[in-house]
């Protein structure tokens, strides 16, 4: 591996270190060039190794060029070796470039965004962010399930820092706790998958690994590691059940929001299920799981996002459902597809979060829509490409996020035609409650009070650059895949990523039948046309809301109130654990082991108190015992033969 | 170094705390008590570095009761090693971290020194009499500790935690002297003790006299319940060194004298005590996230962790006690520096009820941090010490038995729970009148705490050294079972 | 004289003295009680050796065996002086306070 390429991570951690220990120190623009700038040199740095890898694909297409490092051992034990080990291949490549490039505007943005706080707190927020990033790369970088799991740690912990950032909120740090706890959740399943690898194969290492499918893994072992692995995957990209914590997580700074919870931590469940394709095409009944669970969390997450007034909630369950298409997309094989749909919903929706950001910023932290509207008139350059954005993400071509969505769906409808029903329903409903957003925000008469309308204003300009750069890649993101049916061997990036994903891919298309080229363009067609009615619909819906149009009944109010999972959540978990915790606390130890304990002691004092009232201190009786003490011993002793007998016989 | 150089460390490593704390006695002044005790603490350390930079086992012998059969003798294996650096440095954290009790500072830094003398004879003897006899050298002068200088229910506490020990010590005891009297030739060597051959009752009856003296030291399920009481009441220095030294006596003492002796026993009774350990984790795991106090919170949360090692030790796989012998060191590394923050915590404000505090992190920066820091380290989150340890004894767990990984791994999430409601009531939040009034660490502090972070993450990123240190015994006591 | 004429002397003597222990109030009385015991073992003795080693000379007429009855009759002498002189003063210095000997008066030291 080229030793520029370890500067990758080095300089976000260098970055880390100078704000984190400079944090009194340093000025706030120096915080901000230092954070912004270390990101900004392993973005260019990602890009050479990208270039990198383009020219040696060029060169000798389909071979794999995986660069390894490997400077030392983590844990050097008889039973195993855990290398600390990084790498650099295509797959890799193309999420350093995600990460470095949307965490370097994200980074310019936040130098604006974060203006308010005091220095320190301003390096603070820097420092997490730098650190972040480092923990991410070391994610993708990573060369085995443990270094991939240290990167998977760091990158909860900054999630957890980053959600409590303004820590003198305490529903805030409960929502960084909830994040935090919901994660280890899944990390507990990572963890026993590390095991069991460890136990089966002696190694983690991805070479390893999946270089010895069949051999030392049995199927059932297959099954059992994905499922496992897929429970992290759960828990960190926020799915069904484990994905309560990501709309909590909005208490974060809006920055935050993009970079972690739209943009890069929440598919660090697509990349590693996407880097275990291996093992996943070998696990049918793991990938019958994963489908379901994505669709389901797409659908549900959908519903939600209908009735939400919070700005930030909408996107957070926008982006729990985008992230159940990415699943369904992994579930039915489509490895390409997910990783497209990770790279343009990056795109597109750190382009909401951070517009969310521009008009929450010109509100003064005012985040309910219902009292938005009419921001278009204040604010052109958000609301183009805010405007961009909800296209890319409703699907109409031929912004991006049409592109990866509709390779998801073609692979769900030759996995099983319902999957590709409802994928399109929850399509139809993501552009159905994400023009509902955009109506109230943007369209309609201005609802806030005197005093905001007065100060509305467009945000700065290192603001706003983040959001024209995020606009340009969400409208042409797509082109980098350009499906057969347009144009035959367009899809650019399905030959990027083929050394990855030729040995999953291959156990996947065995068997599996095509779409005709016609079918295709007529799918295409009526889903495209469903959507633009419904964005009609929605538009002409909501351009028009006044002020205490909408009183939540009946479903609206189920869906109003995210279907009360957060409510049972709490009565089946978390109540009966905080009561059995008291039970064990005011009843088990007191009175049952100390009970026992002092038990003990109290029959000990007891029977002394007793024995003491032979001690009558009369000196005859004394004598008495004495001497009766003496003919019952003589009496032993001169019997002790027969004695020894009798305890033989019944003892 | 040539060997009696080594030797001779050893002995030191015992001698000097033991005249240093008989002369602690005679010192008529606090401060010169205190001196003493650092320039000990110090040479101790010193001397346990070099002895721990030696490859290799160390060992000495030298006649001490002929004619029982009882030898002064030594032996530094990894695992001795390991835990003689443990107790080298916990001694100067604790003298560093806590001041000089105002009443009769002199006793107070003595008793110190006899405890840390009998530690370190716990960690090197390979006499079972003198184990015996350093076990209770280590522990006497911790029921004095306790009673003079504790706290309010002082007495109460020190009666429960003798009461519990001491029936400990005598079944000990009476567990030595059976295997003693076992031998043509009695004699208290660990090699005598390991050729005896007991029937298989036989063997379980000591086993289990053996385990229960060691299970209340360390305490696992249901035997714990000194222990809160006992933490919270002890002077902290004290508290520091119980949990951060002392409770690795029963963990040493049942991979060096327990499961090497009766083979048998311990792996007939691996899968009842494993459980039970798994199940009293998630039971102080529950308590510790309902518990409002910062010393009884950590207490549980120590608890929990011993758990886990004592079921490491008895899944009987190599794999968990490596993971158990580096756990060894980075609890009580991360232990003590929990301590350290209550300590502090309780003496600036007066208060260790958590809901009393919080927004710390306004008034004392540098001290939130150090306090994240360690708990992160108690959650075991991976670049601090207690990852290595944590993963490679879950994983010796999910070897022997998945479930048992699998419930036990509960447990982890359970810690994230308490420990980061605990950094949230101190550190997060509002300030309120109490806390509106406290000061961030002074440089002395904060030096010390930045020391005890940076082996945290040094061991954390690169626990190779450790692993190297302890791997051979680790491997010879695997295969002596 | 047959052996079994000091037997059931010293018999009676020993009884003697465990009915006036038991018996009597008056400390000085129960003392001369127990020394009239010691006294009953000691003539047992010294009968015991006696004829031990009477039998013992018709065997081997150099030997000592049988003689260490007699040495222990001196121990006991010496042990009985030694316990006279300290229940003496015992007894002398609970007359001076209670002007009594009874020694149902001791129960007192109970509290």
């Amino acid at each position: 591996m080229n030793s520029y390429l370890l500067w990758i991570p080095l300089l976000p951690l260098l970055g880390f270190l100078l704000n984190g220990l400079g944090r009194n120190h340093l000025s706030k623009n120096a915080t901000a060039t230092i954070g912004a700038g270390m990101v900004f040199l392993s973005f260019v740095l990602s890009g050479f190794a990208f270039g990198q890898m383009l020219a040696l694909s060029h060169a000798d297409p389909g071979a794999n060029h995986t660069q390894v490092f490997y400077p030392f051992d983590l844990l050097r034990i008889p039973a195993f070796t855990i290398p600390f080990a990084l790498r650099v291949d295509h797959l890799t490549v193309l999420f350093l470039l995600i990460i470095t490039g949307i965490g370097f505007l994200i980074h310019l943005y936040s130098a604006a965004y974060m203006k308010e706080e005091t220095p320190p707190h301003f390096a603070r927020f820097f420092a997490y962010l730098n650190l972040f990033v480092f923990s991410m790369l070391v994610l993708v970088m990573g060369d085995n399930f443990v270094i991939m799991f240290f990167g998977w740690e760091g990158v909860g912990l900054c999630s957890y820092l980053l959600i409590g950032f303004w820590f003198k909120n305490t529903a805030y740090n409960a929502a960084a706790k909830k994040a935090f706890v919901m994660n280890r959740i899944g990390d507990l399943g990572f963890l026993l998958a590390i095991f069991w690898l460890l136990m089966k194969l002696g190694s983690v290492n991805y070479g390893d690994v999946f270089g010895q499918l069949g051999t030392q893994l049995t199927p059932t072992d297959i099954t059992a590691v994905t499922l496992l692995l897929f429970v992290g995957a759960m828990g960190k990209s926020a799915q069904i059940p484990l994905y309560t914590w990501l709309p909590d997580a909005m208490a974060g700074p809006t920055p935050v929001s993009a970079l972690i919870h739209a943009a890069t931590m929440v598919t660090a469940g697509i990349y590693m299920i996407a880097r275990s394709n291996v093992l996943y095409s070998l696990a049918p009944l793991t990938q019958t799981i994963v489908a379901i669970t994505g669709l389901a969390t797409a659908l549900f997450a959908a519903t939600i996002a209908l009735r939400q007034n919070d700005i930030k909630k909408v996107l957070a369950y926008s982006t729990v459902s985008q992230l159940g298409y990415m699943f369904l997309g992994l579930g039915v094989g489509a490895y390409t597809g997910a990783v497209f749909h990770v790279m343009t919903h990056a795109f597109f929706k750190a382009l909401l979060f951070l517009g969310a950001g521009s008009v929450i910023h010109a509100m003064h932290h005012e985040q309910d829509i219902l009292k938005m509207g009419n921001l278009r008139k204040y604010m052109p350059i958000t609301h183009i490409t805010f405007l961009l954005a909800c296209l890319a993400i409703a699907g109409i071509p031929p912004f991006s996020g049409f592109f990866s969505k509709d390779e998801i769906l073609v692979a769900a409808y030759l996995a099983n035609p319902l999957y590709y029903y409802l994928g399109v329903a929850g399509a139809l409903m993501t552009a159905f409650y994400m023009f509902r957003l955009y109506s109230l925000t943007f369209r309609g008469d201005f609802r806030g009070t005197k005093e905001q309308a007065h100060h509305l204003h467009e945000s700065p300009v290192p603001m706003t650059i983040p959001l024209v750069v995020l606009a340009i890649l969400s409208v042409v993101g797509g082109f980098i895949g350009i499906p057969a049916v347009f144009a035959a061997d367009a899809h650019w990036l399905e030959h990027f990523l083929a050394p990855v994903f030729r040995r999953g891919a291959a156990h996947v298309s065995e068997g599996a039948h095509h779409l005709s080229h016609s079918q295709e363009l007529i799918m295409m067609g009526v889903v495209t046309l469903l959507i633009l009615l419904v964005i009609v619909f929605s538009v002409r819906k909501y351009s028009t809301y006044t002020a205490g149009e909408e009183n939540p009944s009946g479903l609206a109010r189920v869906l109003y109130n995210k279907w009360y999972v957060d409510e049972l959540y709490q009565s089946l978990f978390v109540q009966p654990l905080h009561q059995l915790g008291g039970f064990f606390k005011n009843f088990t130890e007191p009175k049952i082991i100390d009970g026992a304990v002092n038990g003990i002691g109290k029959l000990v004092s007891y029977g002394s108190r007793q024995i003491r009232l032979v001690q009558s201190g009369q000196v005859g009786s004394y004598l008495l015992i004495m001497i009766l003490a003496i003919v019952v011993f003589f009496l032993v002793w001169f019997n002790d033969l027969h004695l020894q007998r009798f305890f033989q016989k019944y003892f | 170094m040539d060997p009696e150089k080594q030797q001779m460390i050893a002995v030191l490593l015992m001698a000097l705390p033991l005249a240093g704390g008989l002369l602690a006695f005679a010192l008529p002044q606090g401060k010169a008590a205190k001196n003493l005790s650092w320039v000990v603490a110090g040479l101790v350390l010193a001397l346990a570095a070099t002895l721990c930079l030696q490859p290799g086992t160390t060992q000495f012998q030298a006649s001490w009761l002929p004619a029982l059969g009882a030898q002064f003798s030594l032996e530094l294996n990894g695992l001795s090693k390991i835990l003689v650096l443990l107790t080298a440095l916990a001694f100067p954290l604790v003298l560093g971290s806590t001041p000089n009790p105002s009443h009769q500072p002199g006793a107070y830094q003595a008793l110190m020194l006899l405890t840390q003398a009998g530690l370190m004879g716990v960690f090197m003897a390979s006499d079972a009499l003198l184990f015996y006899f350093c076990w209770e050298l280590a522990l006497i002068p911790v029921y004095f500790l306790c009673s003079i200088w504790g706290g309010e229910k002082r007495i109460a506490v020190t009666f429960k935690f003798f009461i519990y020990t001491f029936v400990g010590s005598l079944l000990l005891l009476v567990g030595i002297l059976y295997v003693y009297f076992q031998q043509a030739q009695p004699s208290f060597s660990w090699q005598a003790f390991h050729a005896v051959s007991l029937s298989a009752k036989e063997q379980a009856m000591v086993f289990w006299l053996f385990f229960l003296a060691f299970a209340i030291k360390m305490p696992i399920f249901p035997l714990h319940t000194w222990q809160p009481d006992a933490y919270e009441q002890s002077p902290t220095g004290v508290t520091m060194i119980l949990s951060g030294v002392m409770v690795k006596m029963g963990l040493y003492a049942v991979i060096r004298w327990l499961l090497p002796l009766f083979p048998e026993a311990s792996h007939q009774f691996a899968s009842l005590i494993a459980w039970t350990a798994v199940a009293g984790m998630l039971y102080a795991s529950l308590i510790a996230i309902r518990q409002d106090d910062f010393k009884r919170l950590i207490a549980y949360s120590s608890i929990a962790h011993i758990g886990l090692m004592a079921a490491g030790l008895f899944v009987h796989q190599a794999v968990a006690l490596q993971g158990v012998v580096l756990q060894l060191f980075a609890h009580g590394i991360n232990v003590i520096g929990l301590w350290i923050m209550a300590d502090r915590v309780e003496r600036q404000l007066g208060t260790r009820q958590l809901s009393a505090l919080g927004g710390l992190a306004q008034k004392a920066p540098t001290m939130a941090i150090f306090l994240v820091v360690l708990s992160l380290a108690n959650i075991a989150l991976p670049l601090t010490n207690a990852f290595v340890g944590e993963f490679l004894m879950f994983n010796g767990l999910f070897r022997y038995n998945m479930w048992m990984a699998a419930v036990g791994g509960i447990s982890i999430i359970l810690a994230a729970v308490y420990t980061l409601n605990m950094v949230q009531k101190i550190i997060f939040g509002q300030t309120n009148a109490l806390t509106e009034s406290a000061q961030d660490l002074d440089a002395p502090q904060a030096l010390l705490l930045a020391i005890l972070v940076a082996v945290i993450l040094l061991t954390g990123v690169y626990p190779q050294p450790l692993i190297q240190l302890t791997q051979d015994t680790v491997q010879t006591l695997f295969a002596q079972r | 004289m047959p052996i079994q004429y000091y037997i059931y002397f010293c018999l009676a003597l020993f009884s003697l003295g465990i009915i006036g222990v038991l018996t009597r109030r008056n400390a000085i009385i129960v003392f001369m009680c127990i020394e009239l015991m010691l006294n009953a073992v000691n003539l047992l003795l010294v009968a015991f050796s006696k004829m031990h080693h009477a039998a013992a000379l018709q065997a081997a007429p150099q030997t000592t065996a049988g003689i260490e009855g007699q040495l222990f009759v001196f121990f006991i002498m010496v042990v009985a002086a030694a316990e006279v002189s300290v229940g003496l003063a015992i007894i002398v210095m609970m007359y001076r306070n209670t002007h009594s000997i009874d020694i149902n008066f001791l129960n007192r030291l109970k509290n």
